[in-house]
C-alpha cells in the first residue's frame, strides 16, 4: 500500500468537501442539532414545564414496562431527573447514530459520485495507484471525517447534557457505559454503513445529488432504530447495542467487498 | 527495443468495435501522432497503453512493461494530458499541483521547487493560488501540462493538447512538445485532429479509422506514397487564361481559372509533362508550373475517400 498516494487523495476529497456550501452546511448543522441542541432542550424543559400530573404517571408505566436492568438503574433517580437520564441516555442514543450515518453518506457522496460529475476522476484512474489503494483512499475520506464529527460530537452531547442538567442531576450522569460501546463500536460501523451504501449507489449515479437521494434512503432503517426505541417496541441496552454493532460490521463486510468489486479501473472509466 | 509496441490489439465496448487489430511502434524520444476523426480510437488507444483499459484481445509493451500487469509501476513513468483537463476546480492551481505530486511520488526534498517550476514554465505562478474555476479554459490546458509533467515522465501521452486553445497558446504548447523531444530526449504520444500540427510536430504519424490503422509513417513519406493527384498552379499570360482552361479541359484534371492568368488543375506528378505540352500546342505562353507539395490533409482525404469507396 502507498500511503502517501492514499493521504493524498483523502487530503484532496476533504478539500474539495470543504470547498462546497451544499456538503458543508449539512454537515455543521445536522450533528448541533442532534447533539447540542436536543440534549440541551431536553434537560432545559423539565424545568420549565408543569410535571407533576399525567407525565410522569405515563413515565411511570413505560419505564415498568422495561427490562429490570434498566429500571434498577432508574431506581437510584428522582422523578424528574428520571426522565432526563432515560432521554439522554436511552432515547437520544439511536440519534446519536444518524451523525456519522450523515456524515460518512454526504462525504461518500461527494468522492465517488461527485467525482464523476466533476469529471476529476479521469486524471486520478492515470495515477500509478492500484484500484485498491484508490479505493481505500475513497472509503478512508468519508470514514475518519465521520468518525471525527461522531468523536467531536460526542464529547459535545456530554459537556451539553451535563451542563445543562446540573440543576436537576447534581452530578456528572454522562455518560454511560453503553454510550462508550455505542461511540467505539456501533458508530464506526454505521459510518461503514452510509459509505459503502454510497459507494454501491455512487457507481450507477452520475452526479452527487442523485447518489445523496437514493443513498438517503440509508438513514430509513435508522430511523426505524429511533421509533423503535421511542415507542418501547425495543430498548437500547449496553448488550442490545453490542449486538447491534455486530450486525453493522456483517453488513458493512459485505457491502464494501460488493462495492471493491464494483471498483475496478476499467468499469469506472467506462461508466464515466 | 521500440518504447511503446502494440500489436494486433482489439478492444470492445459492447457491440462497439473501438480498435480493431491495431499493431505499431514507437521508438524513444519519437513525436509520434494518432491521427483519425471522432471515434476512430484515439483515446482508447491511449488508456489501453497506460493500463486503466484491458485489450480484448493482443498487447502491449510500454518502457519494456506489459500495461495489463504492470500498470502502477508503467504510471509512474508515464504522463497524461487527457482530453478534458480533469483538474479540482475547487482547489488552487497549487493545491493540485501538490496533490499530484505526492500520488506521483515526487521526491519530498524537490516538491516545493518542482512545483514553483511547473508553475512558472507555464506562467501560473501569479494565479497560482486562485481556484482553478475561476481559470480561462487556456490557463486550465497549461495546469493540466504542468500537472502530466510534474514527475518527468519518460513518455507524455498528449490527448488533442491543443483542441479550443487559441492560436498563440497552441503555438506555445507546440514549442513545448517540441522541446521535450528534441531537447529532452522524451517520447510523445499525440492524439490530434489538427493535421497542420501533426505535420509540423510528428516525426511518424498513424492514421486510425475505424479502430483500424489505414496508414503509418513519416508525414512527408505518406504524402508521396499515398497522394497522387496534386493540385498544380499554372501562370501564364493573362490574355490567355481561356485558351489554357479550354486546353487543361481537354484533359481530365478539374481545371480551374483562378484570374487572369491563374489556373489550377488536379495532376498525377507523371502527368505534369504531358500537360505543359498540350499547353504549348495550344499556344500559352507558360511563366510557371507549381505543383502543390501534399500535405497530411491531402493524406487523410486521400484515406478517408478510399475507407468509405468513394
Ligand atoms: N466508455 C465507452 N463506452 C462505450 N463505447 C466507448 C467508450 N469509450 C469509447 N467508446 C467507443 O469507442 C470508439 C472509439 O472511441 P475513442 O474515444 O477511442 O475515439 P477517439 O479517436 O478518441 O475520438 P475523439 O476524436 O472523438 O476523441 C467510439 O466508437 C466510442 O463510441
Ligand atoms: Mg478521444
Amino acid at each position: 500500500m502507498n500511503t502517501r498516494a492514499i493521504r493524498a487523495v483523502i487530503r484532496k476529497d476533504l478539500k474539495v468537501v470543504t470547498q462546497s456550501k451544499g456538503v458543508m452546511i449539512p454537515l455543521i448543522i445536522v450533528p448541533v442539532m442532534l447533539l447540542v441542541a436536543m440534549p440541551a432542550l431536553t434537560a432545559l424543559l423539565p424545568m420549565f414545564t408543569d410535571t407533576s400530573s399525567f407525565r410522569l404517571t405515563e413515565l411511570d408505566a413505560f419505564i415498568e414496562q422495561m427490562p429490570a436492568g434498566l429500571q434498577a438503574e432508574l431506581a437510584g433517580y428522582d422523578e424528574l431527573q428520571r426522565i432526563v437520564a432515560l432521554v439522554v441516555i436511552y432515547e437520544f442514543a439511536p440519534m446519536y447514530l444518524m451523525v456519522p450515518l450523515m456524515v460518512a453518506s454526504v462525504i461518500a457522496a461527494d468522492s465517488f459520485a461527485g467525482e464523476k460529475e466533476r469529471k476529476t476522476l479521469e486524471a486520478l484512474i492515470y495515477t500509478p495507484t492500484t484500484d485498491q489503494e484508490l479505493f481505500v483512499a475513497k472509503l478512508l475520506s468519508a470514514w475518519l471525517p465521520a468518525m471525527a464529527v461522531a468523536l467531536i460530537g460526542f464529547v459535545l452531547y456530554g459537556v451539553t447534557a451535563n451542563v445543562a442538567a446540573w440543576p436537576i442531576m447534581g452530578r456528572l450522569f454522562f455518560p454511560h457505559v453503553m454510550w462508550l460501546v455505542l461511540v467505539t463500536w456501533v458508530a464506526p460501523a454505521v459510518a461503514g454503513l452510509g459509505l459503502s451504501t454510497m459507494v454501491l449507489v455512487s457507481a450507477r449515479a452520475q452526479t452527487f445529488q442523485e447518489a445523496y437521494q437514493i443513498g438517503g434512503a440509508i438513514v430509513l432503517p435508522m430511523l426505524l432504530l429511533v421509533v423503535g426505541q421511542a415507542t418501547g417496541v425495543m430498548y437500547f441496552s449496553t448488550g442490545l447495542v453490542f449486538v447491534l454493532g455486530l450486525a453493522l460490521w456483517a453488513v458493512d463486510v459485505a457491502l464494501i467487498r460488493l462495492g471493491r468489486r464494483a471498483f475496478q479501473r476499467e468499469t469506472v472509466l467506462i461508466q464515466l | 527495443m521500440p518504447t511503446i509496441s502494440i500489436s494486433n490489439v482489439r478492444k470492445a465496448f459492447g457491440d462497439v468495435q473501438a480498435l480493431d487489430g491495431i499493431s505499431f511502434e514507437v521508438n524513444s524520444g519519437e513525436v509520434f501522432g494518432l491521427l483519425g476523426h471522432n471515434g476512430a480510437g484515439k483515446t482508447t488507444t491511449v488508456r489501453l497503453l497506460n493500463g486503466v483499459l484491458f485489450p480484448s484481445h493482443g498487447q502491449a509493451r510500454v518502457l519494456g512493461l506489459d500495461p495489463t500487469t504492470d500498470g502502477p509501476a508503467l504510471r509512474r513513468r508515464t504522463g497524461v494530458l487527457t482530453e478534458t483537463p480533469s483538474l479540482d476546480e475547487r482547489l488552487t492551481a497549487r493545491d493540485n499541483l501538490l496533490i499530484y505530486a505526492d500520488l506521483y511520488d515526487v521526491p519530498p526534498s524537490k516538491l516545493g521547487r518542482r512545483v514553483d517550476e511547473m508553475l512558472e514554465q507555464f506562467e501560473l505562478t501569479d494565479r497560482a493560488d486562485d481556484k482553478v474555476g475561476a481559470y480561462s479554459k487556456g490557463m486550465k490546458q497549461r495546469l493540466a501540462l504542468a500537472r502530466a509533467l510534474l514527475h518527468r515522465p519518460e513518455i507524455l501521452f498528449l490527448d488533442e493538447p491543443t483542441a479550443g486553445l487559441d492560436p498563440v497558446v497552441a503555438r506555445q504548447v507546440h514549442d513545448l512538445i517540441t522541446r521535450l523531444s528534441r531537447r529532452e530526449g522524451r517520447t510523445v504520444l499525440l492524439c490530434t485532429h489538427n493535421l497542420v500540427e501533426a505535420q509540423q510536430l510528428c516525426d511518424r504519424v498513424a492514421v486510425l479509422e475505424h479502430g483500424r490503422l489505414v496508414a503509418l509513417g513519416a508525414p512527408d513519406e505518406l504524402a508521396r506514397g499515398l497522394v497522387h493527384r496534386l493540385p498544380v498552379e499554372f501562370e501564364v499570360a493573362p490574355d490567355e487564361t481561356a485558351a489554357a482552361l479550354a486546353a487543361l479541359q481537354t484533359l481530365d484534371t478539374n481545371a480551374l481559372a483562378r484570374r487572369d492568368g491563374r489556373l489550377t488543375a488536379q495532376l498525377d506528378r507523371d502527368a505534369i509533362p504531358v500537360t505543359v505540352e498540350v499547353l504549348l500546342q495550344a499556344g500559352v505562353h507558360i511563366y510557371r508550373v507549381n505543383p502543390q507539395q501534399p500535405t497530411l490533409e491531402d493524406v487523410y482525404f486521400t484515406l478517408h475517400r478510399k475507407e468509405n469507396g468513394v
